[in-house]
């Protein structure tokens, strides 16, 4: 169906091809999933096959790529419309008009299909993709995962016989990634639909995989295979089949239910064993109502009676709960750097916070999680002080934040927003940091020392557009450090990082955890907050419904258990590390 | 209770057209009259409407910034009326303003002075009028879906209406972006408000629009916008003469209309210079290969919505236009004119035969 033969895609102004000599063929009917770091040119690979590379985007092509026996380079983009529908890593930058029947329509109307059969298909597709509910709705009150499914549905509306995808899940939530991922199945299965993707969560795509074609690095020769044998040699791998390399198992399971089969050894081996402490300050916790009524100085004795009486107090919103934190052990408790008190907070007539009470201690590491638009980033928000609460209290570092100068507030707060890109507007790195140091009012180099310790090896001249997605964060995450502020607050800091930029960022905010920062993280990745996080605090609809250890939380829910702990299960590991620690 | 009006669908939807005429039909009704009681008659016969049939989207809800726009015209009418003077002339004086002494060269403008009662109730009515032919345009704004309207344009303007689409679109996205971005400075602990943070967040907005520009274009070139089938030279041709030839003929029209002369060859200029340009358009659409999902129909509530408006404005435009303007030198106080007042209930229709729109959270 799809055949790429000794491709080599070289942009314009690059030294080395993106592409070199990739030959590559994918049978119909096949879910083949790409793999590999970033910056490989998986992207690259999967435009060529809607020929928007190079069509589109410029650069030479060399070599030849057929899809359906359709040469890309004779035929344009939108010639090849047909047979590959191409969604890619933003579903918002996909839309054309504004209604979800719409965008359905779109296509079939560009192909000039007869109304009859665009309404039969619009009607068939809407049911396919579980849709019909939203059809008059504006795309723009949509969820993420909604756009993905409406995105999604709208290249399948002309039935192509190629689907390629872009990262479909790395925006969502589990729950909505799932849902994606059972439609790709369901349009393999049913409709015969060769689908292409590249995802870098493998952990949720690899096993829905007939095969996978890994770009093991830039201009390497590319590995294609069944899943299991391909992933045995990958450098980017799920957690699933690191625990399966650790425990020398053959054939590498994919799936958690083939590795929880052969688990039964590695249980027992584990058996009198118990998790090394994740980090200092593990168990530190603040929960509920209660709060940290003297935030600031005076540290505040979590005991248990208290949270359970803030829980009271709040009344019976929250389902039943996880037992209260213990108490802080020898070493954790810090002190509270940061809580909300019944916080709520309004937009328009939506309650996206309601009746919020938590505390943050220092050398505390927090996730927030929950599905999209449960209230996450509004919570963040309201602890950096964008926004304003409607009623209760947010303090930190005893300030009200929204009332708080920001000159002043970078010395006690600092956000790392969803595209760290924002944060940054100079033209070089080196401009970058002076800036930061002027903004924060601290001596000059700080913030260059503090680029130099997390993102070693870039130049001071470098361009931040250049760099990649995880150097921008670590850039973007210096220049919120340079203030010290005791409080770091992330939002959703692994969107489009592969494994290796992950464990760089995990190995920095662990050494952040230690010098005392606390760190209230909003994430999709039950694999970062399982390795990192002390604490998980579960929001659903503006309320917390979970609040305590990580290893509470996160082993009894099966959307946020990490792969590690569901095969494990019922003893309390949840990384590959920890894992590999005991044995 | 059959006649009770159906909820609306995508289906029984009025033709985004027929709202534009009714509320053209109105706004004409409106221009001709300046009696207030008529003028506010109208108004109300539009914002009932409005308040029946609108939805909740975001075009709906720029009925209230028309509203406003009116009122402020209207003031506006006032202020001028009262500093610059007016040539109607009356005998009420109400107060005197000091007046500006102007040199000889400005002779006829005059700033300050006396200002009457009889200046001030014609301004008033003049700015009734104005404001209510916005409101007309305002309640047309919040009923019509602006994009199912240019999904009624002849094919061959399509992408015109397209790029208006997409236009639509960004607009909200760029407003999300300013926002995102002054947080950002707020987070970089710099002041989110001024002439230097709007500077500083203009270059970044731009930019993330022109990125969202390439790749909305990345996915309509990937998705077929612009398949074109081959036409015959001969079509081609064709359609370039009719157009041109038919753009002269309004132009020459146009000229024969406003000129003393040209009554007697302007009109056959215009209806053969549109009726060419409508071929014209109807040949270009054909190297366009799209067809049209679900368009706007134009069934028997359209007609009667656009039906309705055309009956205001012309039993409005039939009465005798001493009812419609009431004096004002002498003053006056404005009678409501029977019949008048009558027709323009005729335009409370479509409150009653267009489908309810859903209720939306």
């Amino acid at each position: 169906m799809i055949r790429f033969e000794n491709v080599t895609v070289t942009y314009a102004d690059a030294a080395a091809p993106t592409l070199d000599g990739v030959d590559l063929t994918v049978p119909e009917g096949e879910l083949v999933l790409l793999v590999g770091p970033s910056g490989v040119g998986k992207s690259t690979l999967l435009g060529a096959v809607s020929g928007l590379v190079p069509h589109f985007t410029g650069g030479t092509l060399r070599g030849r790529v057929t899809v359906d026996g359709r040469d890309t380079r004779a035929h344009r983009p939108r010639e090849l419309a047909d047979v590959v529908g191409t969604v890619g890593q933003d579903p918002l930058a996909h839309f054309v008009t504004d209604t979800v029947e719409d965008e359905l329509a779109y296509g079939m109307e560009s192909l000039g299909l007869a109304p009859a059969v665009m309404r039969r298909r619009v009607e068939e597709t809407l049911d396919l993709l579980g849709l019909a509910p939203l059809r008059d709705r504006p795309i723009a009150t949509l969820s993420g995962g909604q756009r993905q499914r409406v995105a999604i549905g709208s290249v399948l509306t002309p039935h192509p016989k190629v689907l390629v995808l872009d990262e479909p899940t790395s925006a969502l939530d589990p729950a909505a990634a799932e849902e994606v991922l059972a439609v790709l199945q369901r349009l393999v299965h049913d409709l015969g639909t060769t689908v292409l993707m590249a995802e870098h969560r493998l952990e949720r795509v690899v096993q829905y995989a007939d095969r996978v074609v890994l770009l093991p690095a830039p201009g390497a020769p590319v590995v294609a295979g069944p899943p299991a044998e391909v992933m045995a040699v990958s450098p980017v791998h799920p957690p699933v089949v690191a625990l399966g390399r650790l425990a020398g198992w053959d054939p590498l399971p994919l799936t958690v239910r083939d590795a929880r089969r052969r688990a039964g050894g590695l249980r027992d081996r584990l058996a009198g064993l118990s998790p090394a402490a994740a980090s200092p300050g593990s168990g530190a916790a603040v929960a509920a109502g209660g709060g940290p009524a003297a935030a600031g100085r005076a540290p505040v004795a979590p005991s248990g009676v208290r949270a359970v009486l803030g829980r009271l107090v709040r009344g019976g919103t929250a389902p039943p709960a996880p037992e209260p934190p213990p108490a802080a052990g020898a070493g954790g408790a810090g002190r509270t750097v940061a809580g909300t008190r019944a916080l709520s907070v309004r937009r328009g007539r939506v309650e996206a916070l309601r009746d919020v009470g938590i505390g943050v201690r220092a050398g505390e590491t927090v996730a927030l999680m929950g599905r999209n638009g449960a209230g996450k980033s509004t919570l963040l928000g309201a602890l950096v002080g964008l926004v304003e609460p409607a009623s209760g209290s947010v303090l930190v570092g005893g300030r009200a934040p929204h009332r708080t100068a920001p000159r002043e507030l970078v010395r006690h707060v600092g956000l790392v927003p969803q595209e760290p890109r924002d944060l940054l507007y100079a033209d070089t790195v080196a401009a970058e940091c002076a800036a930061a140091d002027a903004d924060a009012g601290v001596a000059p180099g700080a913030c260059r020392a503090l680029v130099s310790e997390l993102l070693p090896g870039v130049a001071g001249d470098t361009h931040p557009r250049d760099l990649s997605e995880g150097q921008r964060l670590a850039l973007a995450l210096a220049v919120v450090l340079t203030g010290r502020p005791p409080l770091l607050l992330l939002d959703e800091p692994t969107r489009g990082l592969d494994y290796a930029a992950k464990a760089r960022l995990a190995r920095v905010l662990g050494r952040l955890a230690a010098e005392g920062h606390a760190i209230v993280m909003a994430t999709h990745d039950v694999e970062l907050a399982a390795e990192l996080a002390d604490r998980v605090v579960v929001l659903a609809e503006g309320e917390v419904v979970a609040d305590g250890p990580t290893h509470e939380v996160v082993v009894s829910s099966p959307a946020f258990a990490p792969q590690v702990a569901k095969i494990l299960a019922p003893q309390p590991w949840l990384t590959v590390a920890q894992v590999e620690a005991a044995l | 209770m059959s006649l009770r009006a159906p909820g609306a669908n995508r289906s029984n939807a009025v033709h985004a057209g027929a709202w534009w005429l009714w509320a053209l039909g109105l706004a004409a009704a409106a221009s001709r009259t300046t009696n207030p009681l008529l003028l506010g008659l109208l108004v109300g016969v539009a914002g009932y409407v409005v308040a029946a049939r609108r939805t909740d989207a975001p075009w709906a809800r720029s009925y209230g910034a028309f509203v406003k726009l009116g009122l402020a015209v209207l003031v506006v009418r006032l202020v001028f009326s009262v500093v610059l003077g007016s040539p109607v002339p009356g005998t009420h004086p109400l107060f005197t303003l000091p007046e500006v002494p102007l040199p000889d060269w400005a002779r006829g403008v005059r700033i300050g002075g006396r200002v009457t009662a009889e200046q001030l109730v014609f301004a008033l009515y003049d700015g009734a009028k104005l404001a209510a032919l916005l409101i007309c345009v305002g309640a047309a704004n919040a009923l019509a879906n602006p994009a199912r309207l240019l999904k009624s344009l002849p094919g061959a303007l399509y992408e015109v209406g397209v790029a208006v689409v997409v236009a639509m679109t960004f607009a909200p996205n760029m407003v999300a972006d300013v926002g995102r971005l002054r947080a950002a400075r707020r987070l970089r602990g710099r002041p989110a408000g001024g002439v230097k943070a709007v500077l500083q967040v203009g270059l970044p907005v731009l930019e993330g629009a022109l990125e969202r520009s390439v790749a909305v274009a990345a996915s309509m070139d990937a998705r077929g916008y612009g398949r074109t089938v081959p036409v015959p030279p001969a079509v081609r041709h064709a359609t370039t003469v009719l157009a041109l030839g038919g753009l002269l003929a309004v132009c020459v029209g146009a000229y024969g209309l406003l000129s003393a002369s040209g009554a007697s060859y302007a009109v056959p200029f215009v209806a053969a210079g549109v009726v060419m340009a409508a071929a014209g358009l109807r040949l270009g659409g054909r190297r366009s290969v799209r067809t049209r999902y679900r368009p706007d129909r134009w069934g028997a509530r359209s007609w009667l919505v656009a039906g309705s408006g055309a009956v205001v404005a012309a039993l409005v435009a039939g009465t005798d236009p001493v009812a419609l303007h009431p004096g004002v030198v002498p003053l006056v106080a404005p009678g409501l004119p029977l019949w008048p007042a009558l027709s323009v209930l005729v335009g409370l229709l479509p409150a009653f035969v267009a489908p309810l729109p859903k209720e939306s959270v």
